[in-house]
């Protein structure tokens, strides 16, 4: 039978201390963060080297098993959800920083390497890592890559793909290519580009040479209150519209106020029915210049309460409130779905009063919190598992808000990919030739389809269930953003 | 042959290929289902891109052209491929709005789709990042005909596979890009140059580490050699013009020396246009990193080539007079590959569009195999 021979292979080329096979063993690697889903895999490999990744790989590809490369499994999407009798490349201990070099601003790494230490190693050398996805505690470069993560500073730093400049990997045949080099320019295809954010559909990545950037001089952050969303929102506009390019424009309404206050007390406006935060960086002379300015348009802007950062530890209370604030629902209600959708910046009041007229119309609370620079809402559907039928709603709620980021002209999602999550509208979003023309570039690729088999692309099977909270999520250690 | 794609010449003794000019996506769905091979043109600002084309016949997209969509408060614009750089600059210039990677060739004629194939970005892709970073969305007609989309308009989304991506430096040879969605921001108020004479490459290199560790927002970072081995260092910011002068004030103190150019358009559109490269030259585009300069600066300083490094070492620009046989061996010693962009005027011997080290890739080979399994367009060569 062709998995005991790949098994017995398997065991053949790698420690027996490096292959999981016990329930016990798998049950951990049964789901990532989207907790809906749960498969069991036949085996978990713990790569310790880039050769077993390749060994691994090579022996998926002669026996045919269905393969998925996984770091800390933070994937909203379901990204790393293992497959039924395939395998889960454990990619954790693959965690060397191989090469940091501060002149020419780039580090090589190991997909284990998690996002946060690159920027703590390039600190030292005042330098960071630009994506920050609020997961950045944990979350690994691999999985980054994978599914090109975002942040919140996409509208000027752009995407995780904007920070990769090469890329040693493993196809899934088993063929190790090298992709781009250590320069930011290139010629030919950049197939650098167009391996990041492939959902682990293209293979495994092995090295990945990052571009850091010079940590801004200076900071200055606003938070501004306002007596509605389209309050708020309009307050944008007007920031948009003046010229300045901030690095962070975040929205937060009532209900995600209260959560991030009964959370982490971050000490927001009380009577708030929305928040903006705004933040300019760089350069001291520019942005005392650029500040002046914002806040004048801030304090025209209808604003009921201005609150400026006067340090690093009132900056740093404001963004815990933020980016806590997803896990912070988790106070309000029993259970939540949370969405990853993108609006064109100027249909962001339209498409948030069509949430609130849908929240009304199901019932149902929707707490929304979002990156309004690059129109990427996050709307968390509140519902009680327990009460009948709830889910089912609350899921239907969060398909009719994706059909609207579509029906507007953007995205079914910003930064948490397709994964298992939203395969099924993924035709709502491409026509079927857009669809055959990514899966023949699957299928040269991969021509037995090992590679993550079954994540991005539709198929026939059931819509996903209950979306609860991921237990590192419930204790704070990381949000959904 | 559609109806609708005309063959405006045809000159069957030489080697004149053919020449299409569709006016609508379908016209190009049509010529790529009839014509057995053939390329993308536009307005010939790149001619040796196209040196390996042979006699396939080329669809001069210069037909299919203008701005789809432009919403300044959203940042992103969406335009046909054949749309002039210019026609967009200036479209955006009047929201105070710019590309952020200072498309090359502007002036000259260049086009959106022809800057997006050959992958090309400019100085000032220094501060935000180039061409690949700011493209959002492709539509594209593939080698099977297909008329396909990728990405998005919006400024985020990360649904599906990177095509805008893979199409950028694929010169054609991938699918023929239709139209291109792209991010821009707005456009620094006023710009102003520091330039600071170094004695060596040593120097200039060491000059330019401090600017590029240091907590400055520079907009680009260039080093123009002289034949006698010198060099210039040309930073230039941008911003509020009233702090402009002092941010410049600083800069030169870093380095010790330098002398401030508040007026610096000139300067930049030097840069911009390749006015610096004789007519007689041909024009290659190097991707290179730091550690690599002061090996080819040697190389190129012994050879007399005019050069200039932009974006802190990140991309090399040559004026080659020499026989593109020597240039060859030149960059393959090094292991560097060239992209030239054109050759020297009057016609010199065809070079392109690939010069030095070969650079095979297996996922290439298995790319183009999905998207051109008949081989309508040339084959983009190792």
């Amino acid at each position: 039978m062709t998995q005991a021979a790949f098994l017995a292979a398997l065991s053949q080329a790698l420690p027996p201390a490096r292959i999981l096979r016990r329930a016990e063993q798998l049950a951990a690697y049964e789901s990532d963060a989207l907790t809906a889903f749960r498969t069991r895999p036949l085996a978990v490999v713990l790569a310790a080297t880039q050769d077993d990744v390749i060994a691994t790989v090579r022996l998926c590809h002669q026996y045919q098993i269905p393969f998925v490369a996984r770091g800390s499994g933070t994937s909203l999407s379901g990204g790393s959800l293992p497959i039924a009798d395939g395998v889960v490349i454990a990619l954790n201990r693959l965690n060397r920083l191989i090469s940091l070099d501060p002149v020419a601003r780039v580090a090589v790494v190991e997909p284990g390497v998690i996002n946060l230490d690159v920027t703590k190693a390039a600190a030292p050398h005042g330098l960071y890592y630009a994506p920050d996805p609020s997961s950045q505690l944990i979350c690994t470069i691999g999985g980054n890559i994978a599914f090109n993560s975002g942040g919140a500073h996409c509208l000027k730093y752009g995407m995780t793909s904007n920070h990769v400049l090469g890329l040693k990997a493993v196809l899934p045949d088993g063929t190790v290519v090298h992709l781009g080099s250590g320069s930011l320019e290139n010629t030919g295809p950049d197939l650098t580009g167009f391996f990041v954010g492939s959902e682990g559909l293209f293979g495994i990545a092995l090295e990945i040479t990052l571009r850091l950037l010079p940590k801004p001089e200076r900071y200055r952050t606003v938070l501004a209150s306002y007596a509605s969303l389209a309050a708020a929102g309009d307050a944008v506009t007007q920031v948009v519209a003046s010229g300045l390019l901030p690095g962070a424009l975040e929205i937060m309404d009532r209900l995600a106020i209260d959560a991030a206050e009964a959370s982490v007390n971050a000490g927001y406006p009380r009577d708030a029915k929305a928040l903006l935060i705004v933040e300019l960086e760089g350069e001291a002379e520019q942005v005392e210049r650029e500040f002046t300015e914002l806040r004048q348009l801030i304090q025209a802007s209808g604003a009921q309460e201005i609150r400026i950062a006067q340090d690093d530890a009132e900056r740093a209370r404001i963004w815990k409130g933020r980016k806590g604030a997803f896990s912070a629902v988790g106070r309000l209600s029993p259970d939540y779905i949370v969405q990853d959708g993108v609006v064109p910046r100027s249909k962001l009041g339209q498409a948030l009063a069509t949430i609130d007229r849908l929240s009304a119309q199901y019932n149902i609370r929707v707490a929304n919190v979002f990156h309004a620079g690059d129109g990427n809402l996050h709307p968390l559907i509140l519902y009680d598992g327990r009460e009948p039928g709830a889910l089912a709603r609350a899921e239907q709620l969060a398909g009719e808000i994706l059909q609207l980021c579509i029906d507007l002209g953007g995205s079914i999602t910003g930064e948490h990919g397709v994964g298992m999550e939203k395969r099924h509208y993924m035709p709502a979003m491409f026509t079927p030739t857009d669809l055959d023309a990514m899966a023949d570039l699957r299928l040269a690729l991969d021509p037995h389809e090992l590679a993550n088999r079954g994540k991005m692309f539709p198929a026939d099977d059931a819509m996903p269930h209950p979306h609860s909270p991921h237990p590192l999520e419930r204790q704070g250690v990381i949000s959904r953003v | 042959m559609n109806a609708a794609t005309h063959p405006t010449s045809h000159t069957p003794a030489t080697y004149t290929p053919a020449t299409y000019t569709p006016a609508t996506p379908a016209h190009v769905q049509a010529a790529v289902r009839d014509l057995p091979r053939l390329v993308p043109t536009g307005r010939g600002t790149k001619p040796s891109l196209l040196a390996d084309a042979g006699d396939a016949a080329r669809l001069d997209l210069r037909g299919l052209a203008g701005i789809l969509e432009y919403d300044p408060g959203e940042y992103t614009f969406t335009a046909y491929a054949g749309t002039p750089l210019a026609a967009i600059a200036a479209a955006l210039a009047e929201h105070g709005q710019s590309m952020p990677f200072d498309p090359p060739l502007l002036d000259a004629g260049a086009t959106l789709g022809g800057t997006i194939a050959a992958g090309l970005s400019g100085s000032s892709r220094y501060r935000y990042g180039g061409l690949r970073d700011f493209i959002l969305g492709v539509q594209i007609v593939d080698g099977q005909g297909r008329l396909i989309r990728g990405g998005g308009k919006v400024v985020k989304n990360a649904a599906g596979f990177d095509l805008p991506k893979l199409m950028v430096g694929s010169l054609g040879r991938l699918g023929i890009i239709i139209s291109a969605s792209f991010k821009v921001f707005p456009a620094p108020r006023a710009t102003a140059t520091l330039t600071a004479t170094l004695p060596n490459l040593t120097a200039a290199l060491q000059a330019q580490a401090r600017l590029m560790v240091g907590p400055y927002d520079l907009e680009a970072l260039d080093l123009l050699p002289d034949a006698q081995g010198a060099l210039t260092l040309h930073v230039r910011i941008g911003g509020p013009a009233a702090v402009l002068p002092a941010r410049l004030e600083r800069l030169r103190h870093v380095i010790g020396v330098g002398e401030a150019q508040l007026d610096d358009r000139a300067l930049w559109h030097t840069a911009q246009e390749f006015t610096w490269v004789a007519p007689t030259a041909y024009l290659i585009k190097l991707a290179t990193t730091q550690q690599q300069l002061p090996a080819l600066d040697a190389a190129l300083h012994h050879a007399g080539a005019t050069r200039r490094y932009a974006v802190g070492g990140n991309l090399a620009w040559i004026a080659w007079t020499g026989d593109p046989a020597s240039l060859h061996s030149l960059l393959a010693a090094q292991g560097l590959r060239g992209l030239v962009l054109r050759g020297p005027t009057p016609v010199g011997p065809p070079v392109g569009p690939f010069v030095g080290a070969a650079t095979p890739s297996p996922m290439l080979a298995r790319i183009t195999t999905a998207l051109d399994p008949d081989n309508r367009f040339p084959a983009l060569p190792a």
